[in-house]
């Protein structure tokens, strides 16, 4: 089995533990490696609960959420050149929780589009905390489109709580938006990269990740709903939500290990807020790499790769 | 069903024998009220008789996240099919109707709230592949609460998954005919089942993206009467037309041959 850098210092130990079990077991073995075990015992199971317990587990979904998490716009600025923002859905208003436009990579033309939470409380507000209504998914949409007409890459950046639920949002349908960028971006016959910044929930993401492949920061997360709306459905108690998202198994070390991302990309000790410029520096390597790759591929190979990516997700058996 | 007894209308509350609401596909004589019915009585109104054929039968759920709510979930399945009689939340499978080739999937609500996980997400893609390959039109009854948590992030990915078939069958020029039955909510209605080339719907169903205690809880105001309901959607401009259960088998029918002929 692989280890994940984090969970390098565990397995140290355990097997400094499992040398003193073989130790102890010679005659003449004194105390001092039976009292040496036990704190060692103790030492794992602590590093363990920080790793994987809830408590582990809940201070990366918050971190995921942290109000400093550098955003798209964070990320345009660092990756990309030449951004010309484009807005609106040509049919009701602009939805400032999703932004994109034209830009260039490393001199190359693409298209971006992500997700777009606020700094502050008033931005946050105007960008209702990054959770977009129908015609931010249809502004999704139509650069989805321009993308595929120009042949432009599409990168996309997933940093929300979810597609909002409220009434206009259902009047103006949320769920066929939804569907609709679902059904686009599978059927683009140009890369797609997406990469999972801080939090990946729900439809509300996806509706951005169909992508060749799928990146995420650490400390990013990706589930099928938030922890706190989880718990309030199973146990009709939202303040469970830590116990929800550790059996939800939504780090991006446990949706890499499900096969849903394709890369865990670093970051800097105590998260990407601390130094967001390194932060940046690595999504842009990362992103960097796969698209290089993916431009090796032709029009119907590139569709062809998605398809097949996401056809062979789920877990089930045959009887 | 056991001769002779009586159940009380969901809608009216009138009282009548279950075998005169059985007569009626389920739907109350007095007040037309739709009660759910399961897929085996779905098919026999849809499909002509013996004409079903099965497509991923023996798919089986596994416990990818080994998840446990207080109930384990392979515990919570176990018991759900021997509660429904079904394998999992959907039946899909070729069938005819009235000489027509088509592809048929049919939720069963009964199953975990029609929850879509691996093997829902897997049946309903093969369907779709399907009905490309096989240029059958694809007509789907959905009913469901969303994706099924308990497969966490393998759940929400069908909801791609079986999109992407849904496009695969739009490419071939094949239709697919949505029909929304009560509830269709969350990663169902999120992913196909608004997509279909005509989407009907089952009066008085509830249809959306977030289910009606969310968006109270989030707005923090009570929901109008009817919001979420068929006749909204219809007057929104999200589905094509309500059709009783009565109507439904003739105007599939009329709409395929409107689309293939």
């Amino acid at each position: 089995m692989a280890t994940l850098d984090f969970e390098r210092p565990l397995r140290d130990l355990e097997q400094r533990i499992e040398a003193l079990k073989a130790a102890v077991c010679l005659p003449g073995a004194g105390e001092a490696i039976a009292d040496e075990l036990e704190r060692l015992e103790a030492a794992a199971h602590r590093l363990e609960e920080n790793l994987f317990g809830d408590l582990g587990v809940w201070a990366r979904v918050r971190l995921s959420r942290h109000p400093e998490r550098p955003t798209t716009l964070d990320a345009i600025g660092a990756l990309l050149e030449d951004f010309v923002e484009l807005r609106g859905d040509r049919a009701f208003r602009d939805d400032p929780a999703i932004v994109g436009g034209l830009a260039r990579y490393h001199g190359r033309p693409v298209v971006v589009l992500g997700h777009q939470k606020g700094r502050g409380v008033r931005d946050n507000v105007r960008r209702n905390f990054g959770m977009p209504h129908p015609e931010g998914y249809r502004k999704a949409l139509r650069l989805m489109d321009l993308s595929a007409r120009f042949g432009r890459p599409l990168l996309t950046f997933v940093d929300t709580p979810g597609a909002f639920p409220g009434l206009g949002a259902e009047e103006r349908g949320q769920s066929e938006a939804i569907g609709q960028c679902l059904m686009k971006l599978s059927s683009l016959t140009v890369p797609v990269v997406s990469t999972v910044l801080g939090e990946g929930g729900s439809g509300g993401a996806l509706a951005l990740a169909v992508a060749n492949r799928v990146l995420m920061l650490e400390h990013a997360t990706y589930a099928v709903i938030t922890p706190e709306g989880c718990a309030s459905i199973l146990w009709k108690d939202g303040s469970r939500a830590p116990e929800a998202a550790r059996a939800m198994r939504m780090t991006a070390a446990e949706v890499f290990s499900a096969g849903v991302a394709d890369e865990v990309i670093p970051e800097p000790v105590g998260g990407a807020h601390r130094d967001p410029r390194e932060a940046l520096r690595r999504v842009d390597e990362a992103v960097g790499r796969h698209l290089d790759a993916l431009r090796r591929l032709g029009p119907e190979e590139i569709r062809d790769d998605r398809y097949q990516r996401f056809r062979a997700l789920g877990e089930y058996t045959e009887v | 069903m056991a001769p002779g007894v009586f159940r009380r209308c969901d809608g009216c509350g009138a009282t009548m024998l279950e075998d005169e609401l059985a007569a009626a596909w389920n739907v109350c004589p007095r007040c037309g009220f739709h009660h759910r019915m399961t897929p085996v009585r779905w098919i026999a109104l849809l499909a002509d008789a013996e004409s079903f054929a099965p497509i991923g039968e023996a798919l089986r759920s596994t416990d990818p996240l080994g998840f446990s709510d207080g109930q384990t979930y392979p515990d919570r399945i176990a018991r759900s099919q021997r509660q429904s009689g079904e394998s999992d939340a959907v039946v899909v499978g070729d069938a005819t109707m009235d000489g027509t080739a088509i592809a048929l999937g049919v939720f069963a609500f009964g199953f975990m709230g029609g929850s879509m996980g691996s093997v829902v997400g897997e049946r309903l893609t093969r369907l779709f592949e399907r009905g490309a390959s096989a240029r059958r039109p694809v007509v789907v009854l959905s009913a469901s609460g969303g994706a099924r948590m308990q497969e966490g992030i393998h759940s929400l990915m069908q909801m791609a998954k079986t999109v992407a078939a849904r496009g695969l069958l739009a490419d071939a020029g094949v239709p697919f005919v949505s029909v929304l039955l009560h509830p269709t909510t969350g990663g169902v209605a999120a992913s196909y089942a608004l997509l279909g080339d005509v989407n009907l719907a089952e009066p008085g169903a509830l249809i959306g993206f977030a289910g009606p205690r969310v968006i109270e809880q989030t707005i923090k105001q009570t929901l109008p009467e009817g919001f979420q309901r068929s006749e909204f959607l219809l007057e929104h401009g999200m589905i094509d037309a309500i059709v009783p259960r009565s109507d439904l088998r003739a105007t599939v029918r009329r709409v395929l041959g409107l689309l293939t002929d």
